[in-house]
């Protein structure tokens, strides 16, 4: 029986989608069931993501924690006046992290840690209504980390270490909203750039006020992912020198941004610990998506984004139920960075009620596995991609209006192991 | 610690079968409303224009942007409907073959040429491939027949293939008609039609018109009678028309009949200006150069011309500004005689004169008032081969048979490609006893009415504003209109759905959603071209 649950489970994690967003915070199932907070608690080796400063402080000399997520999310989008619906399709991806820390005495260690913050895959059913700002998009960033974990003293430790990146990106969408070939076959474009490397970093620290109340921050770099190079595919181009569009090269960059967490965390009774996190991001260097086409003939492409520095507020709490069982909930209220006017489905993303829980159960000393869950709620927003000329003159796109709603259901399952 | 995974394998498959749900969603039962009206089976009836029929041929994406086919999709957001079945094309390219041979010619596209100027041609990237005996099986929602007049949708032996060489049959209804002796009028009846549209009568008059009015206009009580391009009279019109809405009335929970617009509201008959002769134009050089030789040809003919009190059809090309072009009159007064007897006074010799007198005997440069067809733009300017042997049989030089030749210059355009005053209100006072007819049917049996002949010309005059921009009818850049100037575009299609839909809410207290004018396309661009 439990066997076949087990499979239930793994069976779910093969049809993963992506959420439809582009911050994709699922980087530990413990941190996770608490409502992704971590900067301020020291639990296992999520620590390497949430603050590699605390690592220094776990008691075993090897610390492993490493798991994945099953994103199940949807986008509907409608538009009342002309009676358009449409839904995205659920592509296949898998959110994972795998973090290592080794105690090497006792005020350093050194860690090691791969994660994906970063990532979004959408796809509209194709020619849909929107589909000539988006009809697929999947958006992978992989970070690798090497860290340092040093303490000060009892109360005082510091962290961080490089990021390498690898990225890549497969963005599908049609030329306009008619120019069609003669057979009636849309117009697209497909852009696919892949292995693009880019490098930043992250510093952390942590601070112990008592042995029941901690202090943590730590801050992660902007990197800025360039793709040079990547193929232009143009399909269905009517021949006809009036649309001289060819395969070709492009450039585009696409920023990972920078983030800030702070947070406190409080044990009481030995049992029960309280979180909260604050995470500030630093989306406002997301002002445009432009493409940079080789070929002159073919007029470069701006995607104006405009995104606005967010804010997403975290609250969790864990319960030692005994030996085996640790139960976890926590909460989030996750700010969208989208603007108004410049909601693109390519990442229909608006503010979002975060509701978490989950569960270690410690085999033995050495091994546990942590589930999690979160449910994102949405609200049903009205709103439009209709970038401001003021901002961007070059852009002569049509505004695309309807209300969108998402939905998003995201089993974890993870492993910990200490020695 | 069973329980616990068997809890959290509950949640996820609970929450995975979730779907994100709106307050309203637009595509459950209740959003919208069919109202009074029953779209289960909707017939689409009428001409060209209702079969999807577009840039001078019918294929396969103007039939899937046909109005009739646009209203469907909205129709379908509002009752669960049957299928709507159109006799489709085998192709894109739009030509017709009968017996392998093909009898119409493939569509046009918009090709640029070596000069860089854009123009419309006829597509050749592929070989027509609708063989018209082919026929169809099952009945079709959309029985728009290319080409058809009031009185044709029930003539027997319409849909009959032996009878498209001799022209007592039509090519596309054959292609789809139930039998060979089957009437459009019956089948679309057969399929017991829950709603129906109707727009006919377009080709009753629009034959006549873009013919330059070489037809005559009827008052025979017999259409079998008539010629192709003559004007059905409007008496007989009445009574077809009224028949056939009541047949179709009968059955149906409702309908809308759609009237005639004016011929001056399309590109077909707006588009040319009676003085495109331009010496400023870059590509009118070639014309420019000749004003001098064109005039002191013209002088003898001026003088003439005054000598017989015919001051108006006095010819003079203009140095700088636009000149208009030369046409035929035939309600003019012939005066082929008396030239000829002038000319040689004058001095010319006796078969010089008599061309002259032959050529322009009944010829006066146009007026603004008169309405130079679409057809004419590719011959104005051109040397007309025809009339050269013509003229050279007649034992003229080959140059100066040629320099006579030129179309609308120097050989006025002949009746085929102007509409004259006269018979510009001969077609205005039949369409406008037509739309009455329509109109008061219409009324009598409680059905819709709509008003294509305001929307055509709200669309000439000033055009209607969309999210992308505003659509006119301006020939190939207003987005109406596609390359043959007289049938209507996919966005121009999706313009006339959304009057459709006005009409049908009001008369049917329902509430169908329009559609977005800008997500529809307008000319195709192909090079693909000879």
């Amino acid at each position: 029986m439990k066997k076949l649950l087990f499979l239930g489970l793994f069976g779910l994690m093969a049809a993963v989608t992506y959420a439809g967003g582009y911050r994709v915070s699922l980087q530990g199932q413990r941190s996770l069931a608490m409502g992704h907070t971590g900067v301020a608690v020291v639990n296992n080796a999520e620590l390497a993501f949430f603050n590699p400063a605390g690592l220094v402080y776990l008691e075993n000399k090897i610390n492993v924690a490493a798991g994945a997520s099953a994103v199940f999310s949807n986008v509907k989008y409608q538009n009342s006046e002309f009676g358009l619906s449409s839904q995205t399709d659920s592509g296949v991806g898998t959110p994972f992290y795998a973090y290592g820390s080794y105690r090497v005495n006792d005020w350093l260690t050194l860690g090691l840690a791969a994660y994906t913050p970063y990532g979004s895959s959408v796809e509209w059913p194709t020619d849909w209504a929107g589909s000539h700002l988006v009809n697929n998009i999947d958006l992978q960033a992989i970070y690798i980390q090497a860290l340092a974990s040093v303490k000060i003293s009892d109360k005082l430790s510091v962290g961080g270490g490089p990021i390498y990146v690898n990225g890549s990106v497969n963005f599908n969408r049609n030329l306009d909203r008619t120019l069609s070939d003669l057979e009636g076959d849309r117009a697209n474009v497909t852009v696919d750039a892949s292995g693009v490397n880019a490098f930043g970093w992250s510093a952390s620290a942590m601070y112990n006020a008592t042995e029941d109340l901690r202090f943590g921050i730590n801050y992660r770099s902007e990197i800025m992912v360039e793709a040079e190079g990547g193929d232009a595919d143009f399909e269905n181009i009517p021949n006809s020198p009036l649309t001289p569009f060819v395969d070709t090269q492009f450039d585009a960059s696409l920023p990972m941004p920078a983030e800030l967490s702070v947070g406190v965390s409080y044990e009481l009774l030995d049992k029960w610990l309280f979180a909260f996190d604050y995470n500030r991001t630093y989306w406002d260097v997301y002002k445009s998506l432009d493409l940079d086409f080789q070929n002159p003939a073919i007029p470069d492409s701006q995607n104006p984004r405009n995104y606005k520095n967010s804010s997403t507020y975290r609250f969790g709490l864990q319960y030692l139920a005994n030996e085996t069982v640790t139960l976890r909930v926590g909460y989030y209220f996750d700010e969208s960075p989208v603007q108004s006017g410049y909601f693109a489905p390519e990442t229909p993303r608006n503010d979002a009620h975060g509701f978490t829980g989950g569960l270690s159960l410690n085999l033995n000393d050495k091994f546990s596995i942590d589930a999690s869950f979160l449910y994102n709620r949405y609200e049903e927003v009205n709103e439009s991609y209709a970038p401001d000329p003021s901002d961007f003159p070059n852009y002569d796109g049509v505004p695309f209006e309807g209300t969108y709603k998402t939905s998003a259901f995201i089993p974890g399952l993870g492993v910990t192991y200490k020695l | 610690m069973k329980q616990y995974f068997k809890y959290i394998a509950i949640l996820a498959l609970g929450i995975v079968s979730c779907e994100p749900e709106f307050d309203n969603p637009v595509d459950e039962a209740g959003a919208y409303s069919n109202g009074e009206a029953d779209f289960s089976t909707y017939v689409a009836l009428g001409n060209s224009l209702t079969a999807g029929y577009a840039d001078n041929a019918l294929y396969i994406t103007g039939q899937e942007n046909s109005y009739p086919n646009i209203l469907v999709q909205q129709f379908e957001k509002t009752q669960d409907i049957e299928e709507f079945a159109i006799p489709f094309m085998n192709d894109n390219a739009g030509g017709l073959l009968l017996g392998g041979n093909q009898i119409t010619s493939n569509r046009l596209v918009l090709a640029v040429g070596e000069d860089g100027s854009p123009s419309p041609q006829v597509y050749a990237g592929m070989q027509a491939s609708t063989e018209v005996g082919n026929v169809l099986q099952g009945s079709f929602g959309n029985m728009g027949v290319p080409d058809a007049k009031s009185y044709h949708l029930g003539f027997s032996g319409y849909g009959d293939v032996q009878g498209v060489e001799v022209g007592t049959a039509n090519p596309y209804f054959v292609r789809f008609a139930s039998s060979p002796d089957a009437t459009v009028l019956e089948d679309a009846l057969a399929q017991a039609p829950t709603f129906f549209s109707l727009w006919i009568g377009n080709n009753d008059v629009l034959g006549y018109a873009t013919s330059g009015g070489t037809g005559e206009s009827q008052t025979g009580m017999n259409p079998a009678e008539y010629e192709r391009n003559d004007i059905t009279n409007p008496i007989v019109f009445n009574t077809i028309y009224q028949e056939m809405v009541e047949a179709l009335s009968a059955s149906t929970s409702g309908g809308v009949l759609i009237n005639i617009p004016d011929v001056a509201a399309v590109p077909f008959f707006n588009t040319v200006p009676f003085n495109p002769l331009n010496p400023q134009d870059p590509a009118q050089q070639e014309y420019a150069a000749q004003i001098d030789l064109l005039n002191s040809t013209f002088a003898p003919l001026n003088q003439a011309f005054a000598f017989l009190s015919a001051e108006d059809r006095n010819v003079e090309f203009s140095e700088t500004d636009k000149s208009a072009v030369l046409v035929h009159d035939e309600s003019l007064q012939n005066i082929s005689s008396e030239l000829t007897q002038v000319l040689m006074q004058g001095g010319l010799d006796e078969a010089t004169a008599t061309l002259y007198g032959m050529q322009f005997g009944q010829m006066r440069p146009a007026k603004e008032s008169d309405r130079i067809l679409l057809t004419a733009s590719s011959q104005i300017g051109e040397v007309n081969a025809e009339r050269m042997q013509e003229l050279m049989q007649a034992g003229l030089d080959q140059a100066a048979a040629g320099r006579l030749s030129i179309n609308g210059i120097t050989y006025p355009l002949q009746d085929e490609f102007v509409l004259i005053p006269e018979e510009q209100t001969i077609i205005e006072n039949t369409v406008d006893a037509y739309n009455v007819i329509i109109s008061q049917v219409a009324e009598a049996n409680g059905l819709g009415y709509v008003d294509s002949q305001s929307l055509l010309n709200e669309l000439a005059d000033g055009g209607i504003s969309f999210d992308g921009g505003t659509i006119t009818s301006e020939y190939i850049r207003g987005g109406a209109f596609s390359l043959d100037g007289i049938h209507l575009t996919p966005r121009g299609n999706a313009v006339m759905a959304n009057e459709i839909i006005d009409v049908i809410n009001s008369t049917y207290n329902a509430n169908v959603p329009k559609v977005n004018v800008g997500t529809y396309n307008t000319v195709t661009l192909s090079n693909d071209v000879q």
